[in-house]
């Protein structure tokens, strides 16, 4: 846990004191402090690349009164600082009185440990494994032609100091462990990823030689790339394998479900609470409460506890993801879902790990229904215009289906579809839901989060599929 | 204010003088200081005030051919003295690299000319609430338009790079930049779109009214699109798409692509790789320039590169290290490419949506589906289908596909080439590629 008031002149109590005092006239607001320490070690061509340690202090200040966010941060912990901060928000909100609402919900559930995974294991350990890894790789095959592996390890400790000096606080680890390969043969260059990572430390995900595993998956799907051949163009069904395939959810229904958009009135779901918006059978939760998982938080950014927030049920839209700010001004309450990057951002409500629970259908049934379409395993990133509802993702492995049997692999094509309607589209839903790896990050207004997906095989009867072949 | 040059020298070779006091055979430093402010508004009303003030710190120690390196954004003596040392640590057992080293000294800036890319101008905050007001007013005139935010961002930054070999230098930078998203509204669909323009000096920045009358046409001719076949088709790229297609070129001809030879384009210098006609040039001195700089992120000077000259690649991005691996000088590249543009085609803007009878103008692509290393692209697309030269209807839930080695080769470009932005393309075609539709 970092100690926030021994770094210059700042007291607790001064803080205190200027809080409640700038927020003593507003509806809502807080003084966030953090300090992350992150390191980051790359293997590339043969090589350790880089190898980077970073430590970030500073502290965001927010004052809300009505519809109106006024926000200032500093890296400098200082009383200075800090007033120069509160004099800012107050001459943006100088015409707009609140009423502070100091109720927060409280829970002692912790989802991870209060470990920094940076120092849980060496830097010579790290190496060693990377270097491992290039080697098992390289061996391997002699189509390996270029090998990049890396570490990520983050710990980011945070207070949150409300007016009246309530203060919460949590100490979040992060890592995340990643593989990708190029392989080269008679001429042709595919590439293949894999990940793994969480909010637990190192060894818990490299027990066992676990890194190998990582390493066959990242060659297996460069392999079938290899071997790939024009994607084709047009609407045809789709089935998806479990796991990150999620990201489908996340892009399509996920942002459109955030609070921001929909009090705005900008999402194409804002009047859709209480209709069908997915075929039966769908339901759909985000929770922030998995233990160790990469979207799991203890608490959220403005301090609420998360939650297992029930988003679809059964076909039907429950709820919305909000943050305070958008709650207070939709007459609701905050699922825990208020997040930032960190203390040079303002919070937006934001998902945490987006789940599609199993149904009772196995994917054989799947692709023995379809005549014509393709068999997507694995997604790179994804985007969603927010209004129009279109989004789209790009398959890294997929496959064409002819007449229910699964044929050759196709070259990675972006898949669109709009999203109010999409879920309308599942015919079947499997009984195979599984987690993604580990390793989404969710980028809105330039900040970037950390997020999990999950969903079961699905069919979707009708999406476009944007290769080449005609 | 923004710190002056005379504090961040102060810590900058407080770092050296650590470093090397500590046996680091080398070091370069970075300091940096930003301030920024924001104002948002929504619906014609103040929405939030953001007032940003930060501090960076990146160092580099070397040990012979070893390096590693450490950031942070706190300043204090202590804590840089603490990070020093680990950094340090950190080297003594990080593998050697053969390629590490600090820039050859010959290479590095020698003569700074001033690019005017500082304007001091204070612009406060009520003053930002008047341009938004006047912005909102006239993106909000017709009624199909429902939702509009907007915002007006001024920057002001310093920085200080030095290094071991007695570079050091460095300069203040602006930038003011006014944004418009608007949301439009009718009985069959929900569509959005949006207008900025962002500049180093207050006064180049775009009148308000016009920002707002833009984004507002912008959004409300996309309204009741419709979604088109799967078909081989032309595509017209607007300038605010074909100037991606540029990013995606650079991306490929970075020298650390080429190095690791995971780049579509590796030993193609001297090899046609775009249409006769294309010239592709990075120039770094462009005054008010949103990219120029006068030096790259190592000290290096960088001059005009002509990357492609009718259509030939002439010139990769080099930075030290990757130069160093491919037996190439530094040309000054390590933070990319400055100001990008291609230079004008022959053909007016009206011409090419005239060239084909029928064609597909694409306004917004989403999605990262650029493959640099196979060079395959496949992204969502909206925008309009032309006709005969006249825009007869808004087109979206499609895909465009193709291969960049086959567009490269079919671009043809309009001759309406503006320096808006920091990479800059005139209204390009390219034929051949395939919509997938319904």
């Amino acid at each position: 846990m970092s100690n926030f008031f021994n770094k210059s002149d700042l007291t607790r109590q001064d803080a205190d004191k200027i809080v409640s005092e700038t927020l003593n006239n507003c509806d809502d607001g807080e003084l966030y402090l953090e300090e992350s320490k992150s390191e980051s070690i790359l293997l590339d061509d043969n090589k350790i690349k880089s190898s980077n340690y970073s430590s970030d202090l500073g502290f965001g200040f927010r004052a809300i009164s009505n519809e109106v966010v006024a926000y200032s941060y500093s890296n400098e912990i200082s009383k200075d600082s800090l007033k120069n901060s509160s004099e800012n928000l107050k001459s943006t909100l100088k015409s707009i009185k609140g009423t502070y609402n100091h109720e927060i919900p409280k829970s002692n559930k912790k989802f991870y440990e209060d470990i920094n995974p940076i120092e849980q294991k060496t830097l010579d350990s790290k190496l060693e494994v990377l270097n491992k890894v290039n080697d098992f790789l390289r061996k391997k095959d002699e189509s390996v032609k270029q090998v990049t592996a890396s570490f990520a390890g983050e710990q980011k400790s945070i207070e949150i100091i409300r007016s009246g000096g309530e203060a919460l606080t949590d100490v979040r680890p992060l890592i995340r462990f990643n593989v990708s390969v190029m392989l080269e043969k008679n001429g042709r260059k595919e590439t293949g990823v894999y990940g793994i990572g969480g909010r637990q430390s190192y060894d818990d995900y490299l027990k066992n030689d676990n890194w190998k595993n990582v390493c066959e998956e990242a060659f297996r799907i460069a392999s079938v790339n290899l071997e790939s051949k024009p994607a084709p163009a047009g609407e045809m069904k789709v089935v998806l394998g479990p796991g990150w395939p999620a990201i489908l959810i996340h892009e399509a229904i996920g942002h459109g479900l955030e609070g921001d958009f929909n009090r705005k009135k900008t999402s194409a779901f804002h009047d859709l609470m209480g209709e069908k918006v997915a075929s039966e059978g769908v339901t759909i939760i985000d929770d922030g409460t998995i233990d160790n998982r990469r979207g799991s938080l203890t608490i959220d950014d403005e301090g609420t506890p998360t939650e297992r927030t029930v988003l679809i049920e059964n076909g039907i839209l429950k709820n919305f993801m909000q943050d305070r700010h958008n709650a207070r001004l939709m007459n609701t309450r905050s699922t825990g879902s208020g997040r930032r990057e960190n203390y040079r951002h303002i919070v937006l409500p934001r998902m945490r790990n987006t789940m599609m629970l199993s149904g009772n259908q196995t994917q054989d049934e799947m692709v023995k229904s379809v005549d014509k379409g393709i068999f997507a395993v694995s997604f790179g990133g994804g985007q969603v215009d927010i209004t129009s509802g279109k989004f789209v993702f790009n398959c890294t492995e997929a496959y064409e289906i002819n007449n229910g049997k699964i044929g050759s692999p196709i070259k990675g094509a972006t898949l669109i579809g709009d999203g109010p309607s999409i879920l309308k589209e599942v015919s079947m839903v499997g009984n195979d839901m599984m987690l993604d790896p580990g390793i989404g990050t969710c980028g809105k207004a330039g900040q970037g989060v950390p997020v999990g997906v999950a969903q079961p095989s699905i069919l979707i009867d009708k999406m476009t599929v944007g290769g080449t072949k005609l | 204010m923004v710190k002056d040059q005379e504090f961040l020298k102060s810590k900058a070779s407080y770092c050296l003088d650590l470093a090397k006091k500590i046996g680091a055979t080398d070091a370069s430093v970075t300091v940096g200081h930003s301030i920024s402010e924001t104002v948002n508004f929504r619906n014609k009303s103040l929405e939030a005030s953001d007032r940003s003030d930060g501090l960076a710190l990146s160092i580099e120690t070397y040990l012979g051919k070893r390096r590693s390196s450490i950031s942070s954004s706190n300043l204090l003596d202590e804590n840089i003295k603490t990070l020093i040392e680990k950094c340090f640590e950190t080297t003594k057992i990080t593998p050697e690299d053969e390629f590490n080293s600090l820039p050859d000294k010959n290479l590095l800036a020698k003569q700074i000319s001033s690019l005017n890319l500082y304007d001091e101008t204070r612009f406060e905050n009520d003053k930002k609430i008047k341009y938004l007001k006047d912005l909102e007013e006239t993106a909000s005139l017709d009624n199909q338009i429902i939702n509009t935010e907007s915002s007006f961002t001024e920057n002001k930054s310093n920085f200080i790079l030095a290094n071991s070999d007695g570079f050091c230098d460095g300069y203040k930078t602006s930038s003011f930049a006014a944004s418009c998203v608007t949301v439009a509204k009718d009985e069959n669909s929900m569509e959005r779109d949006y207008e900025f323009s962002s500049k180093r000096h207050l006064s180049d920045i775009k009148q308000a009214t016009d920002l707002g009358y833009k984004a507002a046409k912008q959004t409300i001719r996309k309204l009741s699109p419709k979604k088109i076949g799967s078909e081989k088709i032309s595509i017209i790229f607007d300038k605010r798409i074909s100037k991606g297609m540029l990013s995606a070129f650079a991306s490929a001809i970075s020298s650390s692509a080429i190095a690791r030879g995971t780049s579509f384009l590796k030993d193609k210098i001297d090899q046609k790789v775009f249409a006769n006609s294309v010239n592709v040039i990075d120039k770094p001195d462009i005054i008010k320039g949103m990219g120029s700089q006068n030096f790259d992120s190592e000290g290096v000077n960088s001059n005009t590169l002509q990357l492609i000259q009718d259509g030939v690649l002439k010139n990769y991005l080099v930075d030290t290290y990757n130069g160093k691996k491919l037996n190439l000088k530094s040309n000054g590249r390590s933070s990319g490419t400055t100001n990008l543009y291609f230079e004008n085609g022959n053909i007016s803007y009206e011409d090419l949506l005239k060239k084909n009878s029928k064609s597909l103008y694409i306004t917004e692509t989403i999605g990262h589906g650029s493959n640099l290393v196979t060079g395959d692209y496949s992204v969502g697309a909206t925008g309009f289908l032309v006709e005969d030269g006249e825009f007869k209807y808004p087109v979206n839930e499609i895909t465009i596909a193709g291969n960049f080695k086959e567009m490269f080769k079919n671009i043809i470009l309009a001759n309406d080439l503006e320096f808006e932005y920091s990479v800059n393309s005139p209204t390009m075609m390219i034929e051949g590629m395939t919509v997938a539709g319904k």
